[in-house]
C-alpha cells in the first residue's frame, strides 16, 4: 500500500498535496498496488470523499489539531504507519512535508529521501528514487534499502491531475495525544505588511550582483525596474552578504526561487547556486563585462560591457521610448 | 549557556559542476570547500548568543581530517571549541547515520541549545537536526529566521508567505537555521591566529548500517540558446526593443 500524508491549509488540500496524490496514484498503478491517505486537522473529514480512487482515508480530527502541530502530527503518522504497514509513504516536499516526514523517520528510525523527482521500480517493487541535490542543480539516483520507504516529492516535479474513481472509505483513527506532543506549536502569527511587488509575483525581475559594487548602485536597478511592467529587484548572495540588499531579495539555493517571464541579471557571474533560483524564468537577459562569465551559458540574451554605463543608457532609452 | 553548532564541509562549486568519471561524486580536484550559508548563519547566531548571555559555544562536524579547515574558520570567528567526528567516507553516510553519530557524541555533553542548518548544501536532506532533536528528546523548530533567548526559553520565528510564525519552546532545544537570520561576520586576523592554538577534539564515530546507497549523480537539462544583443552602450537600442517584444515595457 502507498500511504500519502496530506497537507491542508484553510480547509483545503494544498496544490503540493494534489501533486503528491497524483504521483502516488501513478506509482500505485505501476506497482499494481493501492493508495491510502492520512488526513489530520481540526475539521478535515469533509475533505476525505474528494480523494477519489483511493482505497481508504484515515482521519484524525481534534480541535487541538488546527494548523500544523509538528510533534502531534509526527506521532499520529508514525502510529498510522505502524498499524497500516504501507510499503511506501509519500508526503509533499514542502517545508511542512519535509519537517513532518523527518520527524516520522526519526521516530521509526528509518531513512528518508526528500525532494524526489522520479521513482525506480524493479521486480514489481520500488527500489530507489531520483532526488534533488544542491537545491536542484544536481540530481542523485539512490537506492533505498529500508522498508517502508519514506519519501517526499519535490514540488512541481509532477503536475497535479484530478483524481477519478470511487470515493474512499473513511476510517477514524484513534491516537492518544499528550501535552508533550504540543510542546512545539505556533504561538502567534505576525502578518506582514505588503510592500510593492514581491519577487515571486513579479513578471520581470532585475537582479544585481557584485558588479554593482555598492548599495548606492542598486538605485539604478530600482529605477530600471520602475520603468518595466510588474518588476521587482533581486540580488545575489554577494550583494546580500555585503548588506547592499536585505536577504529577502536574495535569489538562489539559500534564497528565493523565482519564475518570472524575464530575469535581467546585472553584474552577476551566474554561479549555479544563484542560477538554481532563477532557472524557471522564461527568458534570461545578462549584462556582464566578462564574455566568459558562466551566466552567458545560462542566458537567452547577452550584453557584454560595463553595467555602470549600460544601465543608465538603457534607462534613458526606455524613458525616450515611453515619452515618444 | 552551552551552545552547539553543527556544520558540514562541502565543495564550493561556483560556476558549474564537474562529476567524477564514475558519475558518483562531484569532482573536487580544483575546488575550494565551504559550509552552507545556513550553517554560516548558525555559527554567527551561536557566537551572538554567547556574547549576549555568556557561556560557551562548540562547533562540530562529521567529515574528513581536512574538515578542520571549516572548524578553524568557525573558531576564528569566535566559537570556543571544536569537535571533529572523523570519517573519510562521510559523503556516503545517510542522514540517519549522521544524526545517530552526532546525538551519541553530544548527549552526555548537556547542551542547552543546538543549532543546525535547515538543510546541508550538497545533499539537502532537511533532517539531521530534526533527527538529533528526537534522539535527545528535546523540541525542535526547523527553518527559523529569528531567535531570542529569555529566561530559559527560546523564541524562534519562521517566515511564511503569510508572515512571521512565532514559536516558544523551553530549553534545551534544537533549531535549524536559514540564511537571513543574521549577516555573518568575517574572522579577524587576531581571531584567525587565536584559532590556530585551539586544539580540535577528534573522535571516531560509530556508523550505523546505511539505508541509502547513491548510484549516480546527473545534471538536469539546461536548454538555453544565447543571442548576443551587442556590446557596451551601443546595445541599448536592441535591448529596449527586446524588452518591448517580451512585454516588459
Ligand atoms: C551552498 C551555497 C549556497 C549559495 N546560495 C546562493 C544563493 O542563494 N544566491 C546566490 O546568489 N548565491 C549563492 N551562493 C553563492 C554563489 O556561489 C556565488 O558566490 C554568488 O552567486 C556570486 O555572486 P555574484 O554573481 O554577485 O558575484 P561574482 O561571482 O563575483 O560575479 C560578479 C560578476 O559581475 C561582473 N562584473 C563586475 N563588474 C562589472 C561591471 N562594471 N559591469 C558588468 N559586469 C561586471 C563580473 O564579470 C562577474 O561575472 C551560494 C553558495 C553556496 C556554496
Ligand atoms: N556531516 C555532517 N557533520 C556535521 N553536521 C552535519 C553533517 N551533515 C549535516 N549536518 C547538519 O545537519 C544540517 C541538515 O543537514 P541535512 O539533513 O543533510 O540536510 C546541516 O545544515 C548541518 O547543520
Amino acid at each position: 500500500m502507498i500511504f500519502v500524508l496530506v497537507e491542508t491549509a484553510n480547509q483545503k488540500l494544498t496544490e503540493s498535496s494534489w501533486e503528491t496524490l497524483t504521483a502516488a496514484r501513478d506509482l500505485a498503478q505501476k506497482l499494481s498496488d493501492t493508495t491510502e491517505a492520512l488526513l489530520i486537522g481540526s475539521s478535515v473529514r469533509a475533505l476525505a470523499p474528494t480523494l477519489k480512487g483511493l482505497r481508504s482515508v484515515s482521519v484524525v480530527e481534534d480541535p487541538r489539531l488546527a494548523g500544523y502541530i509538528p510533534e502531534a502530527f509526527a506521532k499520529i503518522a508514525a502510529e498510522a504507519i505502524q498499524k497500516k504497514r504501507p510499503t511506501v509513504v509519500l508526503a509533499p516536499g514542502t517545508e511542512m512535508g519535509n519537517d513532518w516526514l523527518a520527524r516520522v523517520a526519526a521516530r521509526l528510525d528509518l531513512s528518508l529521501a526528500t525532494g524526489c523527482t522520479e521513482f525506480f521500480i524493479e521486480n514489481g517493487a520500488l527500489k530507489g528514487v531520483t532526488r534533488t541535490n544542491w537545491g536542484g542543480s544536481l540530481l542523485e539516483e539512490t537506492e533505498i534499502l529500508s522498508t517502508p520507504k519514506l519519501l517526499t516529492l519535490q514540488p512541481h516535479a509532477v503536475a497535479a491531475q484530478p483524481l477519478a474513481g470511487a470515493e474512499p472509505s473513511v476510517e477514524a483513527l484513534a491516537v492518544t495525544l499528550e501535552d508533550r506532543d504540543f510542546r512545539v506549536r505556533l504561538k502567534e502569527l505576525v502578518r506582514k505588511e505588503k510592500t510593492g511587488i514581491s519577487l515571486t509575483e513579479a513578471k520581470v525581475v532585475v537582479g544585481g550582483g557584485r558588479g554593482l559594487g555598492s548599495a548606492e548602485a542598486f538605485k539604478m536597478l530600482e529605477e530600471l525596474a520602475s520603468l518595466l511592467n510588474n518588476a521587482a529587484v533581486g540580488a545575489t548572495r554577494v550583494a546580500t552578504s555585503n548588506n547592499w540588499r536585505p536577504h529577502s531579495d536574495q535569489i538562489g539555493q539559500t534564497g528565493t526561487q523565482i519564475a518570472p517571464d524575464l530575469y535581467i541579471a546585472v553584474g552577476v557571474s551566474g554561479a549555479i547556486q544563484h542560477m538554481v533560483g532563477c532557472k524557471n524564468s522564461k527568458k534570461i537577459l545578462a549584462i556582464n563585462k566578462d564574455p566568459d562569465a558562466p551566466i552567458f551559458q545560462r542566458a537567452d540574451y547577452g550584453v557584454i560591457g560595463d553595467l555602470h554605463q549600460i544601465v543608465p543608457a538603457l534607462i534613458a532609452e526606455i524613458k525616450r521610448l515611453k515619452g515618444a | 549557556m552551552k551552545v552547539l553548532v553543527c556544520i558540514k564541509r562541502v565543495p564550493d562549486t561556483g560556476g558549474g559542476f564537474r562529476l567524477t568519471a564514475d558519475n558518483k561524486r562531484v569532482d573536487t580536484t580544483n575546488l575550494g570547500f565551504a559550509i552552507s550559508p545556513h550553517e554560516e548563519c548558525a555559527v554567527e547566531e551561536a557566537i551572538r548568543i554567547i556574547e549576549k548571555h555568556g557561556g560557551s559555544s562548540t562547533v562540530l562536524t562529521l567529515g574528513p581530517m581536512a574538515a578542520q579547515e571549516q572548524l578553524r574558520e568557525a573558531l576564528a570567528k569566535g566559537i570556543n571549541s571544536a569537535i571533529l567526528l572523523e570519517a573519510d567516507d562521510y559523503e556516503s553516510w545517510d542522514a540517519r547515520a549522521v544524526a545517530h553519530a552526532i546525538a551519541e557524541t553530544v548527549k552526555p555533553m548537556g547542551f542547552d541549545l543546538l543549532l543546525f542548518g535547515n538543510e546541508s548544501a550538497d545533499v539537502c536532506n532537511y533532517q539531521v537536526g530534526l533527527r538529533v532533536a528526537h534522539l535527545l528528546d528535546v523540541p525542535c523548530v526547523s527553518g527559523i529566521k529569528a531567535l531570542e533567548i529569555q529566561n530559559g526559553k527560546a523564541i524562534a520565528k519562521r517566515e511564511s508567505s503569510e508572515g512571521w510564525e512565532v514559536y516558544e519552546v523551553s530549553l534545551p532545544a534544537v533549531f535549524t537555521v536559514k540564511e537571513g537570520i543574521n549577516v555573518p561576520r568575517h574572522p579577524s586576523l587576531r581571531g584567525i591566529m587565536a584559532a590556530k592554538k585551539i586544539p580540535i577534539e577528534q573522535k571516531k564515530p560509530i556508523r550505523q548500517n546505511l539505508q541509502m546507497a547513491r548510484k549516480l549523480l546527473k545534471k538536469p537539462q539546461e536548454g538555453r540558446q544565447l543571442e548576443i544583443l551587442g556590446q557596451g552602450v551601443e546595445a541599448v537600442g536592441k535591448v529596449a526593443a527586446k524588452l518591448r517584444e517580451l512585454g516588459a515595457i
